[in-house]
């Protein structure tokens, strides 16, 4: 990737973000969103996340199909200790945990 | 009219004077301690992937000031090292950030009668920790006075950023130091499953989430990360119908 990437990335997405961030406090301040589209934002993150892991934990890193078995069952424990703790800490140290043990294991 | 007339909102019921109050800045920075715990290892997390990815200190902390929004500069960040091209990775964080309109709307029915000098430094704080902690608040204190309650907002969000900046920083300087045989790199997705797993309650969000990551294997293939932003409208729109298709079948 190349420094002028690097740069219109930081500069626009942190532009974009701040604009996102202003825009019911301040821009449209007073104004609600739509029904409809308040519903749509509200399954965001829980769909733009799992579409950005399951890539990562599912095909080997080095490319070339499937990943080791760690890395999906990793995943999935953290997924399950973070649903059930809706802890942040402990579902990072579960999962971080889980990766190395299943590694060590030969997974 | 005065210049600082021009700065209020033209609420009728706007307060003369609201300032943020040091009570409620100490109450919203106490609050923000526990999520500290996570904020600064992601933080960190952050930190040693960008260096890691190639990015010099300057660049990673300036990404790290400015978009303050650690699954976004991820995302972007991930695409960069895909070799996609920077409008995609833009877009990508910009969409993965567009949660944060819905928190701009909750928050701002609570703000009545703040005015835009206020409004403006407050945007730059809202994040997923300071909206949600606000948000407790606010419903537990309805009759808080403003100033209280804009104080309590900017004590979390300003906390949260500070802790996320040095968090950031030591990743720059420390990430080196971890071997890579730790396997560091795999705390990216672990933090993002960490971030979501919370949110996923219910039978239309376990249906948008299931759809959104299958379908992100399936068009792993897709150039520019087009992938992901399909995957993502998939399990969108999964996550709305699966009610709809429940009350059908009722």
């Amino acid at each position: 990737m190349s420094d002028a990437a690097i740069w219109t990335v930081i500069g626009l997405l942190g532009l974009l973000t701040y604009l996102i961030r202003f825009s019911f406090l301040g821009l449209l301040a007073g104004r609600r969103l739509p029904g409809w589209a308040a519903e749509a934002l509200g399954f965001v993150p829980v769909a733009v996340l799992p579409a950005l892991v399951a890539p990562m934990v599912a095909f080997a890193p080095e490319g070339g199909g499937w990943a080791d078995a760690h890395r999906p069952l990793a995943a999935l424990i953290t997924l399950g200790v973070g649903m059930a703790t809706r802890n942040l800490l402990a579902a990072i140290t579960a999962g971080m945990g889980a990766f190395w043990a299943l590694r060590a294991l030969g997974l | 009219m005065s210049r600082r007339m021009d700065l209020r909102t033209d609420d009728p019921l706007a307060p003369g004077h609201v300032v943020p109050s040091r009570r409620g800045l100490r109450a919203g920075a106490w609050a923000a301690v526990p999520v500290l715990l996570a904020v600064g290892p992601f933080g960190f997390i952050f930190g040693a992937f960008a260096t890691e990815a190639g990015l010099d200190p300057l660049q990673t902390m300036a990404m790290t000031a400015i978009v303050t929004a650690g699954a976004a500069q991820l995302a972007a960040l991930q695409l960069l090292v895909d070799d996609a091209p920077a409008l995609v990775a833009v877009l990508t964080g910009a969409v993965v950030n567009l949660r944060m309109a819905m928190y701009s709307a909750s928050i701002a029915v609570h703000w009545r009668g703040v005015p835009m000098l206020w409004r403006v430094p407050a945007a730059y704080f809202l994040q997923d920790q300071s909206y949600t902690l606000s948000l407790r608040r606010y419903r537990e204190r309805p009759d808080e006075p403003l100033s209280d309650r804009i104080g309590f907002y900017f004590g979390t969000g300003s906390i949260t950023v500070v802790t996320w900046i040095c968090g950031s920083w030591l990743g720059v300087v420390a990430g080196r130091m971890m071997p890579p045989e730790w396997g560091l790199g795999f705390a990216v997705p672990v933090t993002f499953l960490a971030l979501v797993a919370p949110l996923i309650r219910g039978r239309a969000n376990i249906a948008a989430a299931v759809v959104a990551g299958l379908a992100a294997l399936g068009l792993h293939g897709l150039p520019y990360g087009l992938g992901l932003l399909l995957a993502a409208a998939l399990g969108i729109a999964a996550g709305m119908a699966a009610p709809r298709l429940a009350r059908r079948r009722a």
